[in-house]
């Protein structure tokens, strides 16, 4: 177990990619899986290894994620020392309390870094979906004395549209990134980082305070392009699943890959369980004429209708005669009477009306915004 | 701090007639809906009608009570003040202490728990029923008759009333006699086992009670008639819904029964008044490719690869390829073997059921089976492994080598 380390989580930040999914919400607090939020996977992963303290960074749309977390007690975070730290912007003299980037946002929560009494820190940021045992992460970079050790897993996909905060390695025999690429056009890795990384916090303090001193803002981009040549930075290969939140495209393919076996053994392995906010629903009920197959569904539902290749959230109601094929229905959407829907992503609280259809493609899912009526 | 209430739920019950499903846990702690324990309903009730200060009786394998009643979080009852106590019997200098002899000895033993709060009333609860009762609206009935206790009760129809507890009232509600199990009922009024009492007067009804040594010290039996000899103003409360005592085997399988359909008897799913329960961390189920579920409730956490109808799936049980379960419940974590046939039968927790096997079959000929618990419903205790293509006839019971209740039907 890791006892010498906290958790620092960097949420907030500015990207449209997800598109409606986070009109009104961060990336990490994005439903996944049929009852998860991004942030559950990071968090439970910092949990499992024994990380007992975790600093949430926020800027904007923050309501949702502390809605979601609250004292934190679902992940065993509600302590007395250490445990959750939310920690919004504020404006002081010399914070403005809007981010320009990572390295805005880790200097407003330097106080926060300060009075942990932990040597090491782990620094993610919640966009990538997977469930990692960050024990034997801590015992290599110990035993290479690395001064960072970044999570990476192999990646072959490329998505250039909107291409952000995609860090590439490329690593000599023993691990060690001897060059890195950020949004490269034609990447010359297909080593891509997971967004987390180990470090001692003092050598935290200093990377930031410096660049911030030069006035620089993005973490990639301006201190780990421009240090890893004078930088011992390890790579740490993740081999299990992983799903990125990078586009639409991205998310609805992540979680369609949850119908597999496979990955559901890997992403909720009982051993590492992924914790979220408890709800209190009932389970989910299926009418005489209910029909499905192949799907994943969450307490609370009521299923009447025909579904296939699905993720239900909880509290979805299937009405009789509506059929869903391949689609994402989160929570507490309703599906009337003899609609039909296919290839599409229904955020929370939407209603499909009765009769009526709706047909997105594999590579182009629908996704119909939070609370509207169709 | 004075509160106004205070409640003593009746757990310690080891319920005997629910035969193998209580071999390791108090009856309270028996699954029951899917995700809950029979005990989830009376807290979650309290909790509803803003009852926050809860005493748990139990004095049968406290355990799994113990340690599924956690510091109460999960009902936020984990409060500064109040929230919820498991109260086993003690030990006292001088006096060594004593079992619970009765329901109103149990009370009585934990006379300084419910003291510290100074309350004017109590509610006292059995743990074995399952219904959704706004316990607020009962106080308030027994306050403006100004009672000295007030009694729930159901009307049940008259064929079935010499099976109950059976409260002769008044048109004013005023009850002026109480006959337990009558072989003619004068009135078709069931006593529900719940009970709100001055506790000044429950106090003292009970001291007296307490010394006299020819008491069975309960409620029913002594307390309630002492009282209503003494011309204590007593009401009964009419209650209407779904209450259901599901203390045997048959009635257990027909209030989970109950859940399904397409206006369930019992629904469940009302934000107005939630179920709460120690949810388990797992992921929602999943139903597979050639999976069929029809008239059924699933858990999350639960596997479906086979054909569930008619049936209550609990969390993180496993339905395996080609194996048919019907009219059946499958208790949390247990699993149903491939191909492997479950009809009309209770799966405890953690068992697993063999591939092909038969489960609820005809008895066979020359076959003996002792369903005196069971009536035609067969159960599999917890833990229990049955092999691969074995028979289990219907009505049987199966239970593992247990040095505490051995097996004697198995």
């Amino acid at each position: 177990m890791i006892d010498n380390a906290f958790g620092l989580i960097v949420t907030g930040e500015r990207t449209t990619r997800l598109k409606d999914l986070t009109l009104s919400r961060s990336t990490a607090a994005v439903p996944f899986g049929g009852r998860y939020r991004a942030i559950d996977f990071m968090l439970s992963n910092l949990v499992n290894a024994g990380v007992t303290s975790v600093g949430l960074v926020t800027e904007k749309n923050y309501h949702s994620l502390m809605d979601h977390l609250g004292s934190g007690k679902e992940w065993d975070l509600h302590r007395k020392r250490e445990g959750l730290f939310i920690l919004p912007p504020f404006m002081t003299k010399e914070n403005s309390g809007v981010f320009r980037g990572a390295i805005d946002a880790l200097k407003s929560v330097m106080g926060y870094v300060r009075r942990t009494s932990d040597d090491y820190v782990i620094l993610s940021w919640p966009r990538v979906i997977m469930n990692v045992d960050l024990v034997p992460m801590m015992e290599q970079h110990l035993a290479t004395g690395a001064d960072v050790t970044i999570l990476y897993a192999e990646d072959g996909s490329l998505q250039l549209e909107e291409q952000s905060q995609d860090l590439r390695l490329i690593m000599d025999e023993r691990g060690r990134v001897t060059e890195m690429e950020l949004d490269a056009y034609r990447p010359r890795s297909v080593n891509r980082s997971c967004d987390v990384m180990i470090l001692k916090k003092e050598l935290l303090e200093y990377l930031v305070e410096e660049a911030y001193a030069r006035g620089e803002y993005d973490f990639h981009r301006d201190i780990l392009l421009k240090k890893y040549k004078t930088l011992n930075i390890m790579g740490y290969r993740h081999e299990g699943f992983l799903a990125r939140l990078e586009s639409i495209e991205s998310y609805f393919n992540g979680n369609m890959a949850l119908l597999n076996p496979d990955v559901q053994a890997d992403l909720f392995n009982p051993k590492h369980p992924i914790y979220t906010k408890v709800k209190d629903e009932v389970s989910a009920r299926y009418s005489v004429s209910a029909q499905v197959k192949n799907s994943l569904v969450a307490d609370g539902c009521i299923i009447e209708g025909q579904v296939d290749s699905c993720i239900l959230f909880r509290g979805v109601h299937v009405k009789p005669g509506a059929r869903i094929f391949n689609s994402i229905v989160m929570q507490g959407s309703e599906i009337g009477e003899n609609a039909h829907l296919e290839h599409v992503i229904l955020d929370k609280g939407v209603k499909i009306l009765p009769g009526r259809t709706l047909q997105g493609y594999d590579s182009f899912p629908i996704v119909i915004r939070k609370n509207q009526t169709v | 701090m004075k509160k106004r209430i205070v409640v003593m739920l009746l757990a310690g019950g080891q319920g005997s007639r629910l035969g193998v499903l209580t071999s390791n846990m108090a009856k309270p702690a028996v699954p029951f809906g899917g995700k809950y324990r029979i005990i989830d309903f009376p807290l979650s009730n309290c909790v509803n009608s803003g009852f926050d200060t809860v005493g748990v009786l139990t004095q049968y394998r406290p355990l799994a009570l113990n340690a599924y009643l956690g510091t109460g979080q999960h009902w936020d009852l984990d409060r500064n003040y109040g929230g919820v106590f498991v109260l086993p019997p003690y030990v006292t200098e001088g006096e060594n202490g004593q079992w619970y002899s009765g329901t109103a000895n149990a009370i009585w033993q934990n006379r300084e728990f419910v003291d510290q709060y100074d309350p004017d009333y109590v509610l006292i609860l059995s743990g074995d029923h399952i219904y959704k009762m706004d316990y607020a609206k009962m106080l308030d009935f027994h306050r403006k008759k100004n009672a000295a206790a007030t009694i729930a009760v159901l009307q049940v129809p008259w064929e079935e009333a010499h099976r109950f507890g059976i409260m002769n009232a008044g048109p004013d509600s005023v009850i002026e006699s109480f006959e337990e199990k009558p072989k003619e009922p004068k009135s078709n009024l069931a006593s529900m086992g719940i009970y709100i009492f001055d506790w000044k007067k429950l106090r003292s009804y009970m001291e007296a009670d307490d010394a006299d040594p020819n008491s069975s010290n309960d409620f029913g039996k002594n307390i309630i008639p002492a009282m209503l000899n003494s011309g204590e103003v007593m009401v009964a409360y009419p209650f209407e819904g779904y209450w259901r005592d599901v203390g045997t085997i048959q009635s257990l399988w027909e209030a989970n029964m109950d859940l399904l359909g397409q206006k369930p008897v019992l629904d469940l799913d009302d934000d107005s008044w939630r179920i709460y329960t120690r949810n388990a961390v797992m992921p929602p189920h999943f139903v597979s490719q050639n999976a069929q579920v029809t008239n059924a409730l699933v858990s999350e956490g639960a596997v479906v690869e086979g054909t569930v109808t008619n049936s209550v799936i609990f969390t993180g049980a496993h339905v395996q390829k080609g194996a048919t379960v019907k009219d059946s419940i499958i208790f949390p974590n247990a699993t149903v073997g491939k191909s492997a046939t479950v009809e009309k039968a209770i799966v405890g927790e953690n068992s697993v059921i063999g591939d092909f096997s038969i489960l609820g079959g005809p008895v066979r000929p020359g076959e003996k089976v002792n369903n005196k618990l069971t009536g035609d419903i067969t159960l599999i205790g917890n833990d229990v492994t049955i092999p691969a293509r074995a028979y289990v006839a219907k009505g049987a019971v199966v239970n593992t080598e247990n040095p505490h209740q051995p097996a004697k039907e198995a």
